[in-house]
């Protein structure tokens, strides 16, 4: 059995408590009126203020969503738009940081059901290490959900189109197209589907958990909870598959409602797994070096190295797919999403396709280096900070436009919820054994040779 | 001049690995190994080097990549730029998403096919080339080992073999024609 490192807890502690008051402050500083703005972007020097006024006209113009086209802001409207934003960026923060770590917990958990549905034998050894990150799941879920009732009881506005004047026809900021799309962008739609998801996520990761855990205690021979286990991960494939798009249309690209993209669920998939098979390395590799998981060898850590690997050229693939055809079509209510990217998210836009594409590739190209720890440490770091830029890019463009910055909003919370994974998952590992050792694919597992 | 070669046949692939330890841990000179497929682990028990094929297709692909980008710059750039979905082709860079496709395919194109030539001229392999294949049996479910008898004692040599399991053992006198 695995104790707890005193280390460890600690560790998490003290991102948690560092997070949590990176996060407050940052609650704290959002200007609450425009005069408030006016002494903040006086403050920040008249270069950067300068540019950011300008920048932003020309963003606003390319928007296009959040105002009836055509109009020329003023001053005071200008004030009033950059004061939303700033509201809105603690709340963007916090959001994208439990998204992220929700999207790991998730994204472990499909794998661990590809695993069980492909009956693999490979990957056994890692189950514990799998099932003590979606262990992470079930809280993660909570957060979310509580974040999502949140935003639609108006308590934050990063949901654009939940703002109800949107929809009615009387009002002067009527929105055609949101309007339209009412059928599925309405709240009551969206918090039931919210809680159907989470709902079908952690009723697999309950199940699966408890009967990986009978069939260790079960006689040897009888092999009923590995069978149950199978078709339950079959059946929850198909489910998550379907579930995974609608989910990222609704917490992700809901952002922009205007816009759309038919392979945005893939994209997010995409993200999701590869940050998650770099977890899993991550977590293995740590148990590893302290002397625990004595039966993983090189070979499971350079078959997880080449998941990351083809994951991550798998992201590009489909991330570029996005990319080439919006930009190709050149259709304005489509290229506004690239466009407010590229000209206000320029380093983060470019820089995440290096760090999540270059990076990996040119490090782990070579099969020598997939074995080899640090190496695998090195590159899976820089995935998971490019992939949390990547979710960054994906929901900020839309809730503070122009007015980003990666401070203490974001990182606090990025270390919080940083904190409280390292601590749920360690603290699950230390319920049950290392070694799932009723999976019949166990000898096989334990001798896996590449 | 002719040398002496012993071949070795065996019915089994682990029997085979489990000999080649033996074989080799004795000092034996194996000059070949014919198999029906391909056995997992058996380089690496013969003691062969790496393939250095991995450097020489990534060396590929950067050609197939500067190719693709050279070819797309001549055509589409230089020699013939048209506007294209209200995109005019003056720059390369400005129209780079649209040439990645090209270039992606030419990378992997000869990355593939120069390999594949490298591969057969390494192991001296052409259209019409008589097999050089000792024994049929080994196109289908027998195992050949070829030691090099040279100056060691045939009579030992086969009773060694023997015993790591060769079903059947022949001395074979060839001509040093290579």
């Amino acid at each position: 059995m695995y104790t707890l490192p005193n280390k460890v807890k600690l560790f998490a502690i003290i991102f948690m408590v560092v997070g949590a008051i990176g996060m407050v402050t940052g609650f704290m500083s959002a200007p609450s009126s425009t005069e408030e703005v006016k002494e903040m972007m006086a403050s920040h020097g008249d270069g950067h203020g300068g540019d950011h006024g300008g920048d932003h006209g020309e963003a606003k113009a390319t928007h296009g969503g959040d105002h009836e086209e055509g109009t020329h802001m003023s001053e005071e409207e200008h004030l009033e738009h950059v004061l939303h934003q700033l509201q809105n960026r603690p709340w963007s923060a916090l959001y994208i940081a439990s998204f992220f770590f929700f999207m790991i917990a998730l994204g472990t958990l499909a794998f661990y059901a590809i695993q069980h549905a492909a009956q693999a034998g490979w990957s056994p050894v890692l189950f514990r290490v799998m099932e003590g990150i979606t262990a992470y799941l079930p809280i993660a879920s909570i957060i979310i959900l509580v974040l999502l009732v949140l935003s639609v009881m108006h308590v934050n506005h990063i949901f654009h189109w939940m703002e109800p004047e949107l929809v009615n026809p009387e009002s002067d900021k009527f929105d055609k197209l949101i309007a339209g799309k009412q059928g599925w962008l309405n709240t009551t739609g969206f918090l039931a589907r919210a809680v159907i998801y989470l709902i079908g996520f952690n009723l697999y990761r309950y199940f699966s958990r408890k009967w990986t855990l009978k069939q260790d205690s079960a006689e040897p021979g009888d092999t009923r909870w590995f069978k149950r286990n199978f078709k339950l991960s079959a059946g929850f494939l198909v489910f998550f598959i379907y579930v995974e798009s609608m989910m990222s249309w609704d917490w992700i690209m809901s952002f922009d409602p205007h816009w759309f993209s038919t392979l945005f669920g893939w994209y997010v998939f995409a993200g999701m797994m590869v940050s998650a098979i770099t977890v899993i390395a991550m977590v293995t590799i740590f148990l590893k070096s302290q002397g625990h998981l004595e039966f993983v060898n090189d070979s499971h850590i350079h078959d997880l190295a080449k998941f990351m690997f083809g994951f991550s050229i798998f992201w590009t693939y489909l991330w570029f797919s996005q990319f080439m055809l919006i930009w190709y079509a050149n259709i304005p209510e489509e290229v506004t999403y690239f466009v407010t990217r590229i000209e206000d998210y320029k380093l983060p836009f470019f820089g995440m396709l290096a760090m999540n594409f270059i990076f990996p590739v040119l490090l782990l190209m070579n099969s020598d280096y997939k074995r080899v720890n640090w190496f695998v440490i090195l590159t899976g770091i820089v995935i998971l900070a490019g992939h949390y830029i990547d979710v960054f890019n994906m929901v900020m463009p839309a809730t503070v436009g122009a007015s980003w910055y990666i401070g203490l909003p974001e990182l606090g919370a990025l270390c919080f919820f940083f904190g409280l994974f390292v601590w749920v998952v360690f603290s699950a590992l230390t319920k049950a054994p290392l070694l799932a050792k009723g999976s019949p694919f166990m000898k096989e597992s334990k001798h896996f040779h590449y | 001049m002719a040398s002496k070669v012993i071949h070795a046949i065996y019915n089994d692939d682990d029997i085979l690995l489990n000999a080649v330890k033996a074989v080799r841990s004795e000092h034996y000179h194996i000059e070949e190994i014919y198999t029906p497929f391909p056995v997992h682990g058996l380089e690496k028990a013969m003691g062969l080097a790496d393939t250095r094929i991995a450097i020489t297709s990534f060396m590929y692909g950067l050609v197939g990549l500067g190719v693709a980008i050279l070819m797309m710059n001549y055509i589409m750039i230089e020699d013939w730029p048209q506007d294209i979905g209200g995109k005019p082709s003056f720059s390369y860079i400005e129209n780079m998403p649209a040439f990645v496709p090209i270039m992606f395919e030419m990378t992997v194109f000869f990355a593939a096919h120069l390999m594949v030539i490298t591969f057969y001229m390494r192991s001296k392999l052409w259209p019409f080339k008589k097999a050089e294949n000792p024994d049929v049996r080994t196109t289908d479910d027998h195992f050949l080992m070829a030691i090099d008898a040279g100056s060691k004692d045939v009579d030992e040599v086969s009773r060694f073999l023997s015993e790591t399991g060769a079903i059947e053992i022949s001395l074979i006198e060839k001509e040093d024609d290579h």
